[in-house]
């Protein structure tokens, strides 16, 4: 197993091409294909979790070898406790994605063959240590996800105001904005290729441990000035894809117009790209701008405005899955705040909201599917009373909405409350006010949560949907998995902690610390 | 009595000439076409055969003529077939209505 | 001990995820299984009581144990459990009125179709509620505090299919959480200052000095915004009347024994945390609620409309003894007020089971129908009204001391015993009210009483129990005597402060003297009044209810607490959201929209200009020659005899031409 992590991103891929080679008309084939390779995916990420050495915070499972010489880029790929939870994540919700969308029958092939080649551009993102490398699996995953969104998405319609909505308005506008957001990512990573040193070779790398090592700054990168717009450049790129307020306006429209999977993975998997690459890459490369105290507490309100404004635009929502798209919204501005105080609590607690929020809202996007693939809408007051008829279903709502809204004993209360008391521990910074006002959050989403299950599933049922089928075996046999995930990471998240928290608390110390030695620069802080 | 000299053969070449040229512009008929060109022909084959007769005083112009006799037989056989074939596609040996290559 | 204390906790629980899943397919529908669980639990949970009553000493702990639970670094965090003499009280009240409860559903909820799931709710929440209890840091006790909310909202909307039911549930879950943020707020300031969870660590450490002044008075007051919400306190009362949609059985353990006490209990755990000026916000928080709701408790015509209102008016006696520093007082209320407030719900249980109407008005002369719920009520009611030697008296009595001793100390404050004292005559008038209206006189609704009949024993049974424990002086007196324990000397230097002041001018004694004939004569002038109005009839309650028709319509109106939360808070809150929803579609995408179609409008203009400009030219070019074609095209008529002829002009051009 010495290419693990080779083995891992590029799988799917394999069941892709397979994929190409079954013919039309088998259906099923190409669903137990990519079953198949998921599942062999998932198995490979288990044995990763296995064969993790979780004392140290040390990048694991590398590969490095050289790719194109000549500009000194390399195929560079391993893991740290930053990105095995993202790891797990993916492998777990695209095997479960596959279940979710067994019932596609719009040219199948070309469905499961994207979906694939989206896992392993996710996976990629997720494994790459190589700036160049990393740029490239972030914009694989784009490609698919537009045709995901554009062709199996919902159709084109025209709105009351005339506006043309629908799947593949949503998807242009996703991918949009996403190559905006890449395209400063770009030049911020050719600034940084430019101006730091191998310290071997001494030529231009693109190597994100060489790029994190201060001492191998040089050029521009010790002009604090230009560090700062550096750091927002990158900034802009990962805020896009989180998505940090303003920026968060492709999110709804991309979730509600896809298909439920699609919604699963984008919500589940690529929001947490951007804060990954935050800490990937923003912090440890450049330090001492995120510390700049503009930045931070920028990156604090932002976590702020993210968390209330994004509760209360879902409360607003009559769409169901806009609601949870909009409580995305919200829940990943915790990630936001728990990283800005830079304490090792507020950081774990950040990579675990990733997790948890993963998990949780992919929860939530499955069930919004199960009604909609019964009642063909999914506005919330055209329900009623489904609680009498469909128990089974409302009780994993109910599971799924009180996770939401961070009950103790869901995965997702723990993280919160770490990522809050985190960022109001913070040493370097003072959030403690930002924090509580935060806080304020969880009373919004607990009301739209209340309210929103109160209008759907309680009070008498409406007569409408007095046969509306119960929830059946395969879906719930995609929701029982993250059910179960959901409670025992609330009820002992020692499992997922313990995996992370040696990078992070590196992570942290580094953060905290580092910066270019560069006596023009301590002069400016 | 004037005596027949290369100038008598000349003119009446010409003479051919002009006759097997004014048949091949003005007719419409294909065959009337066809045989102006063999005047055409005859009126070259003279010419060889006077000029080898007065200027050259060997049997090079006989050659000649023999071949453009033989040549002409074979391109009459073949422009013949091509006419039956114009016939057979357009019920009609007009020239005019031949004109599927006007631009 | 510890096995003992981890079973009390896990049975439930176990008994829980049995019911939930299986519950159904069980034998009975499974109600025996929650039922004999919580019955072990009580068993389990008298050793450990036993053993603080024999091991009296000061600072005495049963059981302290914990285990790491996550670690960050070096910071360890615990969870653990914590049994001391307050703990192993609490644990008899939970188990005890639990057990009582879940028998008494037994009757009361026979032959609802989701009986099962009624049980396992109930198991829910006893876990929760013991949790809470037995916990040993801030962190568990937070977390159990919200499932015990959770436990709270299932059972209040049990029959969910009422409009009011999901209302009313969503209302307390909400309300709480308002509550409970305020005390996550103590949390982080708490964790972030010292750096531990645990109880014990924070006391010693706050004892050493780790957190203090105004600091520390801000800190405990955002620990008390819990209470506020979970017990029902002023401002944050109004989910409690409402939550009586919920089944009676319901009522009586969360809204009356239980889980509203659980505020209390958390600032009796927490009480060295208070400085003297978040105690004296304690007792301001509950004065007011204690009188407020007393006043309302007087017109209200549903019967468990009366005894929710008692109850946020006995909770705010609890608070009012803490905040005055009668630690011991407030925290023997909670004990005496969980069993006959228990009683008395489950007593109107029975009388709503037999008459199906919670309206007073359907009622009287019920009496003769139901003589053991009658006696059994009568009883609760006289412990209520602190009528001695019941119950009720002794801990009511004590509080009032408490506060009267505080008044003596703080002269400004004495305005809290008066209310008190007006508030304890106010109780005893409401309650004889109610017995009046609906034990006595003659029936209003003929058809209902006739109906009417005793319930079944597995109801009675814990009405005679509880009827019986709220009588005994002794099994009271070792209650007292268990919680009259100076636990706080192992911590209090800072914090302290009420209590040790007080000790010192020795008022206690006077206090405790006057409080006892006054708390004697208001709650006999209050039973006096009642009778003089509804029993004897000789004040006409309407003629006086339309003479003070204002204060009659403030008080039926509940201080228009709910009409001001609904045009405020709530009406804020959607306005909000429909705000920024609008904001978010208009401004925001409004604004990604309007750069797509500024940049479609300017491709499209380009568009026209390389359509018309560049290509234009190319085309042209194209056009041009296409033009010179077709004039030329004409001289290719296809006719051979046309070229030959042009071939000779031509010829005889150039023969021309060679003339020259």
């Amino acid at each position: 197993m010495s290419n693990v992590l080779s083995w891992i991103t590029f799988l799917p891929i394999i069941g892709a091409l397979l994929i190409m080679f079954v013919p039309k008309s088998n259906k099923s084939l190409v669903k137990i294909i990519a079953a198949l390779f998921t599942g062999l995916q998932l198995v490979l990420a288990i044995w990763i979790y296995m064969n993790f050495d979780q004392s140290t915070s040390q990048i694991q499972f590398r590969e490095q070898y050289h790719w194109i010489p000549s500009f000194n880029i390399e195929y560079f790929m391993g893991i740290d406790g930053l990105s095995v939870p993202m790891v797990l994540l993916t492998a777990f919700l695209s095997f479960i994605c596959i279940f979710a969308s067994w019932k596609i029958d719009k040219s199948v092939k070309g469905y499961f063959a994207m979906f694939l080649l989206l896992d392993t551009g996710m996976m990629g993102v997720f494994c790459s240590l190589d700036f160049f490398l990393f740029y490239i699996f972030w914009e694989v995953m784009l490609l698919p996800m537009y045709f995901l969104i554009g062709i199996w998405g919902s159709p084109s319609r025209v709105e009351a105001n005339g506006a043309v909505r629908g799947g593949p308005y949503a998807a242009i506008k996703f991918f949009l904005y996403t190559l905006f957001g890449s395209i400063f990512m770009l030049i911020a990573m050719l600034v940084l290729y430019f101006n730091v040193q191998d310290p071997v070779t001494g030529g231009h790398t693109f190597n994100m441990l060489h790029l994190m090592d201060q001492a191998n700054h040089s050029g521009v990168l010790l002009n604090f000035d230009l560090r700062l717009w550096l750091y927002a450049a990158l900034f802009l790129g990962f805020a896009i894809k989180v998505p940090v307020f303003p920026f968060h306006t492709w999110l709804p429209d991309a979730h509600v117009e896809a298909p439920t999977a699609v919604s699963v993975i984008l919500a589940g998997v690529l929001l947490k790209m951007g804060t990954y690459g935050l800490l990937r890459i923003s912090f440890p490369i450049l330090p001492d701008a995120m510390r700049w105290h503009y930045f931070a507490y920028g990156l604090a309100i932002l976590g702020l405005i993210n968390i209330l404004y994004g509760a209360f635009c879902a409360m607003a929502q009559k769409d169901l899955k806009k609601l949870v798209a909009y409580s995305s919204i919200s829940h990943m501005g915790i990630v936001l705040l728990g990283m800005s105080g830079l304490t090792a609590m507020g950081m774990n607690g950040a990579v675990m909201q990733m997790f948890n929020h993963g998990t949780g809202t992919a929860m939530l996007f499955l069930l919004v599917g199960v009604i909609y693939d019964r009642a063909h809408h999914r506005q919330i007051d055209g329900f009623g009373g489904l609680a009498v008829r469909m128990p089974i279903y409302a009780a994993v709502v109910a599971i799924a909405f009180f996770a939401g809204l961070g009950l103790p004993g869901f995965s997702s209360f723990i993280s919160e409350a770490f990522s809050f008391l985190g960022a109001f521990g913070s040493e370097m910074f003072d959030l403690r006010l930002i924090t509580i006002i935060s806080t304020f959050g969880i009373i919004i989403t607990a009301a739209y949560f209340l309210w929103t299950f109160q209008r759907m599933f309680l009070g008498e049922l409406n007569p409408k949907y007095a046969e509306l089928p119960e929830i059946n075996g395969r879906e719930l046999f995609t929701l029982i998995p993250v059910a179960v995930l959901v409670v025992l990471l609330g009820v002992y998240p020692a499992p997922l902690l313990n995996l992370m928290q040696s990078s992070l608390n590196e992570l942290v110390e580094v953060v905290k610390t580092a910066g270019p030695s560069s006596s023009t620069l301590l002069g400016l802080f | 009595m004037l005596a027949v000299g290369l100038n008598h053969y000349l003119i009446l070449s010409a003479i051919l000439f002009c006759l097997g040229l004014f048949s091949v512009v003005t007719k419409k008929n294909a065959v009337t076409v066809l045989m102006g060109v063999e005047l055409i022909l005859n009126a070259a084959n003279i010419n060889f055969i006077a000029f080898a007769k007065y200027v050259d005083n060997d049997l090079d112009g006989q050659m000649i003529a023999l071949f453009v006799i033989v040549t002409a037989a074979a391109a009459a056989a073949v422009a013949l077939a091509i006419v039956l074939n114009i016939y057979q596609r357009l019920k009609s040996i007009n020239l005019d209505e031949a004109d599927s290559l006007a631009g | 001990m510890i096995t003992n204390a981890i079973l009390i906790l896990l049975l439930p629980l176990f008994a829980f995820v049995v019911q939930i899943f299986i519950g159904k397919r069980l034998p009975r529908q499974g109600d025996w299984l929650p039922t004999g669980a919580i019955i072990c639990s009580f068993l389990l949970a008298l050793p450990i009581f036993f053993d603080a009553l024999s091991n009296y000493e000061a600072g005495h702990v049963v059981v302290q144990q914990s285990w790491e639970w996550l670690r960050f670094g070096n910071l360890e965090i615990t969870f653990g459990i914590y049994v001391d003499n307050l703990t192993s009280i609490m644990l008899i009240v939970v188990t005890l009125i639990s057990s009582l409860v879940h028998i008494y559903s037994i009757g009361y909820m026979q032959g609802d179709e989701r009986y099962s799931r009624y049980f396992a709710y109930l198991c829910l929440f006893s876990f929760a509620m013991l949790g809470l209890v037995l916990v040993d840091n801030f962190f568990g006790i937070y977390c159990f505090w919200e499932l015990v909310g959770l436990g709270s909202y299932l059972l209040i909307g049990f029959w969910f299919e009422k409009k009011s039911a999901s209302d009313a549930s969503k209302k307390a879950f909400i309300t709480n959480r308002v509550g409970d943020v305020g005390m996550f707020a103590g949390i982080m300031i708490i964790f972030s200052t010292l750096g531990v969870f645990g109880f014990t660590d924070v006391f010693t450490k706050i004892a050493d000095g780790g957190l203090s002044g105004t600091m520390l008075t801000v800190t405990g007051i955002l620990i008390f915004f819990g209470a506020i919400g979970k017990s029902a306190q002023f401002p944050l009362h109004v989910w409690l009347p409402d939550a009586m949609e919920g089944p009676t059985p319901v009522s009586a353990l969360i809204h009356a024994a239980t889980m509203v006490a659980a505020g209390v209990y958390m600032v009796g755990r927490t009480f060295v945390i208070y400085t003297e000026d978040a105690l004296l916000f304690i007792a301001i928080i509950g004065t007011i609620t204690a009188f407020m709701a007393a006043t309302i408790a007087i017109v209200q015509k549903d019967i468990k409309r009366v005894l929710a209102y008692s109850t946020i008016s006995q909770l705010g006696y609890m608070m009012v003894g803490l905040g005055t520093g009668g630690y011991t007082a407030g925290l023997f209320h909670l004990t005496t007020h969980a069993f006959f407030k228990a009683l008395l719900f489950l007593g109107s249980g029975s009388v709503i089971h037999a008459v199906h109407s919670q309206d007073m008005d359907d009622m009287g002369g019920l009496r003769k129908k139901m003589p053991i719920t009658f006696w059994t009520f009568l009883i609760g009611t006289l412990a209520l009204s602190g009528v001695p030697p019941f119950s009720g008296f002794w801990s009511k009595d004590a509080i009032l001391a408490s506060a009267l001793e505080f008044g003596m100390n703080h002269s400004a404050y004495m305005w809290i015993f008066v209310a008190m004292l007006l508030s304890a005559g106010i109780t005893a008038f409401y309650m004889f009210r109610l017995i009046f209206m609906t034990f006595t006189g003659q029936a209003k609704d003929q058809k209902k009483f006739d109906h009417a009949h005793e319930s079944p024993f597995t109801m009675t049974l814990p009405l005679v129990v509880l009827a019986v424990l709220s009588v005994g002086t002794i099994w009271w007196g070792w209650i007292e005597h268990l919680l009259a324990k100076p636990e706080l000397a192992t911590y209090a230097t800072v914090a302290v402060g009420a209590v040790e002041h007080s000790a010192e001018h020795g008022n206690a004694h006077l206090a405790h003297t006057i409080a006892l004939f006054s708390s004697i004569a208001v709650a006999g002038s209050g039973i006096l009044l009642a009778a003089v109005v509804y029993h004897w009839k000789k004040i006409s309650a309407e003629a006086w209810g339309s003479k003070l028709k204002p204060v009659y319509n403030l008080l039926w109106n509940k201080y228009y607490f709910d009409e001001m939360y609904e045009a405020t808070v709530i009406r804020a809150t959607l306005w909000k959201s429909r705000i920024f929803a609008a904001f978010d579609v208009k401004i925001i995408d409004g604004f990604v929209n309007g750069i797509a179609t500024v940049t479609s409008k300017f491709a499209s203009l380009q568009g026209a200009i390389d359509r018309v400009g560049v290509d234009g030219m190319v085309n042209g070019v194209a056009r041009v020659v296409g033009v010179f074609s077709n004039r030329l095209r004409t001289i290719q008529t296809g006719k051979i005899q046309t070229y030959i002829l042009m071939a000779l002009f031509a010829v005889l051009i150039l023969f021309v031409l060679q003339q020259f």
